[in-house]
């Protein structure tokens, strides 16, 4: 088997004492779409601020395409490939919509500049439906579109990972089905994605595989379908003592 | 690449202007020649300051750390090395200062920045007294040259032109475009690729190298060169209130600022030299809570009534801080 194009290897993440991601391992495969799901406080963001280089971890590997990315400071990572997203949604204000997701074809993966830079976020623009919006300052768009931007600026990196943090978090239904597609669109492109979610329709829809994660450890790991019908990841879930 | 058109056009005015002010010590002496080179010596150092402070939000107190060290260049080397010399020598002064600030204000925002950079300029001051009564045996240095008036006024002119025209190369790099986005948010910046660490301590080493400069132009004036004068914490705090007068979104911006605010510090200085600290006290605050923008920000609003107000300066440094 080749090497896979993200392994997490024993990722353990402490803050004093919390144990916030407790040696956590799993592989994603080039063009795959993961889920990343579990219950508030189960250390999925933590997992994806791991990876993207917010946090460094304790101790464990992040390899991707079999180079160490672990502990490196977030630019790094940014510019070796990894883009993200924030649970949060975080736009550049004062900037207009195409400088915006140029911001992420200027520093990123992808280094362009000038009209190229320009040209890749029109183009980034259109696909995630902001076509004419180009100089609109941002702090003006509503909250759907500036997780539009969001994902464009992600995407100007042309990141070989991307990372959706509760993209869909917050959408009204109309606005969930326009998301869910613009995610499936860019996976049927070949964009390596891991998304952390709790709209389970999306998961279920979306994700041929997901990782279920409960109080910083891996509980699941395997098809959607079975890893959200298997009873421990229900029970935590739903809970069964503590938390409900 | 290709340069929009009304950019140009400023750039073209802007060196127009300069050149038409170049001619000003042949029409006039004396006093107005002097209030020119305070104009001129305030425009060079404000719009420094607002290269680093503007785009990052973060208030520097330590325009006189800078300043001093630039006069001190001067004073110290002046028998020993011509005076352009000591120009280079007051660039790498100042940058170095700059950048072993930056390092370790790395991790700083909002009043810790604005605290550290104070603390920086006395301890400045306090050093160079320590030394001289020391070792140098005296608390002054003399500085004769054959600069006059006129020679100081060009020299902080071209240095005022200089500044513009390194603030407009880097508002179309990436190093301005970076600045941009830290500006905006630090953690997007971060995560798009930007080394804001580097941004970061470019930017200050190339505003502090402007205003050691500034300082080292300024020596020849003063002849004799003390600590107390040389780091004077008023001088950051006339360019803070200055530079947020005019206003930091733009380039020009802490110019507009400069021009009325040497005026009438001066009719004032003048007529009511008692008062003078309270006045100026009086008029920050006025500043900040009037214009919080500055008056070109001010102006920008309302002829764009339908853009979004941007963030500002001062109310973002407020948020920063708690």
């Amino acid at each position: 088997m080749s090497v896979p194009l993200l392994a997490i290897d024993r990722v353990r993440k402490a803050f004093g004492g919390l144990v916030a991601v407790n040696d956590v391992s799993f592989e994603v495969a080039e063009g795959e779409l993961l889920g990343l799901i579990g219950p508030n406080g189960s250390g999925k963001t933590t997992m994806l601020n791991l990876i993207s280089g917010t946090l460094s971890p304790t101790s464990g590997n992040i390899l991707l395409s079999g180079q160490p990315i672990a502990g490196l400071p977030a630019h790094k990572i940014a510019r070796i490939g990894v883009a993200r997203t924030f649970q949060l949604v975080r736009v550049l204000p004062t900037m207009s919509a195409l400088e915006n997701v140029a911001a992420g074809a200027v520093f990123g993966h992808n280094k362009l500049w000038g009209d190229e830079a320009l040209a890749l976020a029109r183009d980034l623009l259109e696909r995630v439906g902001l076509k004419g919006r180009e100089e609109v300052p941002v702090a003006a768009m509503t909250y759907i579109d500036q997780k539009r931007i969001e994902l464009g600026r992600a995407l100007a990196g042309n990141p070989h990972v991307l990372l959706l943090d509760e993209w869909l978090a917050g959408l009204n239904p109309s606005e969930l089905r326009i998301g869910m597609e613009l995610i499936r669109e860019i996976s049927a492109q070949g964009r390596t994605i891991i998304m952390v979610e709790h709209v389970m329709d999306a998961i279920r829809s979306l994700c041929q595989r997901c990782v279920v994660m409960n109080s910083g450890t891996k509980i699941a790991d395997g098809k959607s379908a079975s890893v959200l019908a298997d009873p421990e990841v229900v029970r935590a879930y739903l809970g069964d003592d503590d938390d409900a | 690449m290709n340069i929009p058109r009304n950019e140009l056009l400023a750039l073209g005015a802007g060196l127009a202007c300069a050149a038409v002010l170049a001619f000003l010590p042949l029409v006039t002496e004396g006093f107005w020649l002097s209030l020119s080179v305070n104009i001129m010596l305030y425009a060079a150092i404000c719009t420094a300051w607002a290269l680093f402070s503007g785009p990052t939000h973060l208030v520097s107190l330590a325009s006189a750390a800078f300043f001093g060290v630039g006069t001190y260049s001067v004073a110290i080397f002046i028998d020993v090395l011509p005076f352009p010399a000591l120009i280079l020598i007051a660039v790498a002064a100042g940058a170095l200062l700059a950048m072993l600030v930056g390092l370790a204000t790395l991790r700083l925002s909002g009043v810790y920045f604005v605290i550290f950079t104070l603390g920086l300029t006395e301890l400045m001051g306090q050093i160079v007294t320590w030394v001289q009564t020391n070792f140098g045996g005296a608390i002054g240095l003399y500085v004769f040259t054959d600069l006059t008036e006129a020679h100081l006024y060009w020299l902080l002119l071209a240095l005022t032109v200089i500044v513009f025209v390194t603030g407009w190369l880097i508002n179309r790099s990436r190093l301005g475009l970076a600045l941009r986005i830290i500006g905006n948010d630090e953690a997007v910046a971060r995560h798009v690729g930007v080394d804001t660490a580097r941004t970061r301590i470019i930017l200050f080493a190339v505003s502090g190298a402007f205003i050691a400069v500034a300082g080292a132009i300024m020596a020849p004036r003063y002849s004799y060169i003390t600590p107390d004068a040389a780091f004077s914490p008023m001088t950051s705090f006339f360019v803070v209130i200055m530079a947020l007068l005019g206003g930091t979104r733009r380039l020009w911006g802490p110019l507009v600022g400069v021009v009325p605010f040497t005026l009438v510090m001066d009719f004032i200085s003048g007529h009511f030299p008692n008062q003078t600290a309270v006045i100026v006290g009086i008029a920050f605050l006025a500043i900040v809570y009037v214009l919080p923008d500055g008056v070109t920000g001010q102006l920008e609003s309302l002829f764009r009534r339908r853009r979004p107000a941007e963030q500002s300066l001062l109310t973002s440094t407020v948020e920063e801080g708690r």
